[in-house]
């Protein structure tokens, strides 16, 4: 089932959360809604879902509209990142409510359910009460639940939002292998990009009620379209300098910039990536700036190195293997240089780090 | 409180202040003088009274006085209507107030409790001036051969009035707190508003319900001045309980009037008693819950 929205737009007394929102969703697909808090991503979930009201717009499901369906008749299933589970119904009765209230056969019920459960892998726990399980099979309840009414579309917000990080993990890889059983169209909210980017096949950025960019994880992150995505979307070094003449002028060095050729010169910011700056003890050419280690993090999958330049008095961030620190040998007080690889410049508008 | 005066040390987990002995003793003893002065032992005369001519006396008084059994019997019919129309109320109002955002919303919630401010007699006279003959709907009403005041519809319209808030004052506040993710979720899986709210509503908030209805009761089966307002004071026609205990008693009756009086210190024992109970049970389920 494909989603199409149309320019939504939604309002909450002054506050704008969405502004002329249009997006298409392809069916079977799973997209993430990303964004900070405010950004409008939960807003339009529930306005697909049919909790909340656009002021103005059209949502079509599979081109037909629904806009002005009430959420029980959009056969749209909904998981709440608390969970919202009936806390007087054992587990069983959860998954199976949404069959109850449309008068399906006691035996039909009972079929579903045990399939759902084994689906979830809650096999034995239908007895149980919402009480007595974990945060983890709460979830799985609550997704269970929503399925079992075999709905059109699957919305989730910010479903691993209230669990901790190792069973966020499990359930984030979870449910993409589920979505790859079922291939129901699901949408989910997150303002976690690590998780947008493991489990979506499209990842949609928002901010203050409008999108920012569409595009496969990879797109997103490798082609950010603005400062804004490309900041929110992982680590980035910022430098501001003038641009003039096709080239960026900042900290001592320049980075060709083709598409600003006017001679009259410019604010611009040039954003970079820790992992795509390289480090060496000797210059590598004309963009090696000289720089001075402060601090080395080595816990992890990548040693985080901060250096600062004394010259100019900027501050650097950059990543790099294990393998490639222990070349090195840093220690803090270093004198060495780093060569940006690949550096992104944007004209300013009104973003501001 | 100066610190320097009041040495506290810790014993057993418990904070103990640690004041002179004579003076605790004094106020807990002071708190039972109070409590039994004021309220055992009148209430135990009550029953001393009721028995002055022993058991045969008692059950003559309750029975075999005509009057008496009427009222009774008016009691048993004219509180129980009061909370249902209040039970219906309570929940309408509770929904409304905790589920929609409109105008004059706190307004409303403060309104509430008006029932609470008036004096109870001026509740009556309010009645009496609207649906009496020399009222504004009262002659029209009679014309269509309905009689409100000194008729039992009156007794209900009173006591139904000054029960008002309590099961809605009980509810709003526990919907407020149980939020409406529940409904919610209910709605998205295609619940109507009626499953809604048997299979969702209604089982969360069962308690707080049975607790209002209980308080409700107890000020329902007790309410005398608005009733005596509106009721006419008519012997065996309008008199509830109240009103009868008040007859006898000027008869110079007492032990018929002790009689009544008893029965309806009995019905409010036991309904502290259930309100005891019900606290019990719900304090042992929520420390049942927190373990988990």
């Amino acid at each position: 089932m494909s989603i199409s929205i149309r320019k939504i737009t939604k309002q909450f007394g002054d506050f704008v959360a969405l502004k002329d929102v249009s997006l298409e969703v392809h069916s079977g697909s799973l997209l993430a809604l990303l964004g900070p808090s405010g950004s409008g991503k939960t807003t339009l979930l529930r306005i697909i879902a049919g909790l909340e009201q656009a002021d103005s717009g059209n949502i079509l499901v599979q081109d037909e509209d629904v806009s002005g369906l009430s959420a029980r008749d959009r056969e749209v299933g909904f998981v709440f990142q608390h969970y919202a589970l009936f806390k007087h119904m054992n587990v069983f009765e959860n998954i199976a409510f949404g069959l109850r209230v449309r008068r399906i056969a006691d035996a039909e019920v009972r079929t579903r359910v045990n399939e759902l459960l084994h689906l979830v892998r809650l096999e034995g726990l239908g007895n149980r009460y919402p009480s007595e399980l974990s945060g983890g099979q709460r979830q799985r309840v609550a997704l269970a639940r929503a399925l079992a009414v075999k709905p059109r579309l699957l919305l989730l917000d910010e479903p691993f939002g209230a669990l901790d990080a190792k069973v966020r993990q499990e359930l984030r890889t979870w449910l993409r292998k589920l979505h790859e059983e079922m291939h129901v169209t699901t949408v989910f909210v997150t303002h976690d990009q690590e998780e947008a980017f493991e489990v979506a096949d499209q990842v949609v950025v928002m901010r203050q009620g409008h999108i920012e960019q569409s595009g496969t994880p990879q797109d997103v992150f490798d082609h950010p379209a603005t400062p804004f995505v490309m900041d929110f979307l992982g680590h980035v070094n910022v430098f501001h300098g003038r641009v003039e003449s096709g080239q960026m002028h900042l900290h001592g060095f320049a980075v060709d910039y083709p598409e600003y050729q006017h001679v009259e010169s410019r604010n611009a910011t040039a954003y970079v990536r820790p992992h795509e700056v390289e480090l060496n003890r000797t210059p590598t050419g004309e963009n090696s700036l000289p720089v001075r280690v402060v601090h080395v993090n080595p816990a992890g999958p990548v040693t985080r190195v901060r250096l600062i330049s004394d010259t100019f008095g900027a501050a650097l961030n950059v990543d790099l293997s294990p393998g490639r620190y222990r070349e090195l040998g840093l220690r803090p007080g270093d004198e060495v240089f780093a060569t940006p690889k690949h550096v992104r410049v944007f004209l300013p508008d009104d973003y501001v780090i | 409180m100066h610190p320097s005066s009041m040495r506290t040390k810790k014993s057993a987990g418990r904070m103990v202040a640690d004041e002179p002995l004579w003076l605790r003793v004094l106020l807990i003893s002071l708190a039972f003088a109070v409590i039994g002065f004021l309220i055992l032992i009148p209430l135990a005369y009550v029953f001393k009274q009721a028995f002055a001519n022993g058991w045969n006396g008692f059950v003559k008084n309750l029975w075999h006085d005509a009057d008496t059994r009427h009222s009774i019997w008016l009691t048993m019919t004219v509180a129980p209507l009061a909370v249902l129309f209040n039970t219906i109320f309570g929940l309408a109002a509770a929904w409304t107030i905790t589920r929609f955002k409109f105008p004059g919303r706190t307004l409303l919630t403060t309104l509430l409790d008006i029932p609470f401010a008036i004096s109870p007699v001026v509740v009556g006279l309010m009645f009496v001036l609207l649906f009496g003959m020399q009222g504004y709907v009262g002659p029209t009403l009679r014309e269509w051969g309905i009689k409100v005041i000194y008729s039992w519809p009156g007794l209900v319209l009173a006591t139904t009035f000054v029960t008002l808030p309590f099961v809605a004052r009980e509810l709003i506040p526990l919907m407020e707190s149980l939020g409406d993710e529940e409904e919610v979720a209910a709605v998205s899986l295609g619940a109507n508003p009626w499953q809604l709210f048997w299979r969702i509503t209604l089982p969360n908030i069962k308690w707080g319900l049975v607790y209002g209805i209980i308080q409700c009761n107890a000020r329902a089966i007790g309410e005398f001045g608005a009733v005596y307002v509106v009721s006419g004071h008519i012997a065996g026609e309008t008199d509830t309980m109240p009103l009868r205990v008040e007859k006898l008693f000027q008869e110079y009756n007492n032990p018929g009037s002790y009689a009544v009086a008893s029965i309806l210190t009995l019905m409010a024992l036991a309904t502290l008693l259930g309100k005891y109970v019900l606290e019990q049970y719900i304090a042992r389920q929520m420390a049942a819950d927190t373990e988990e």
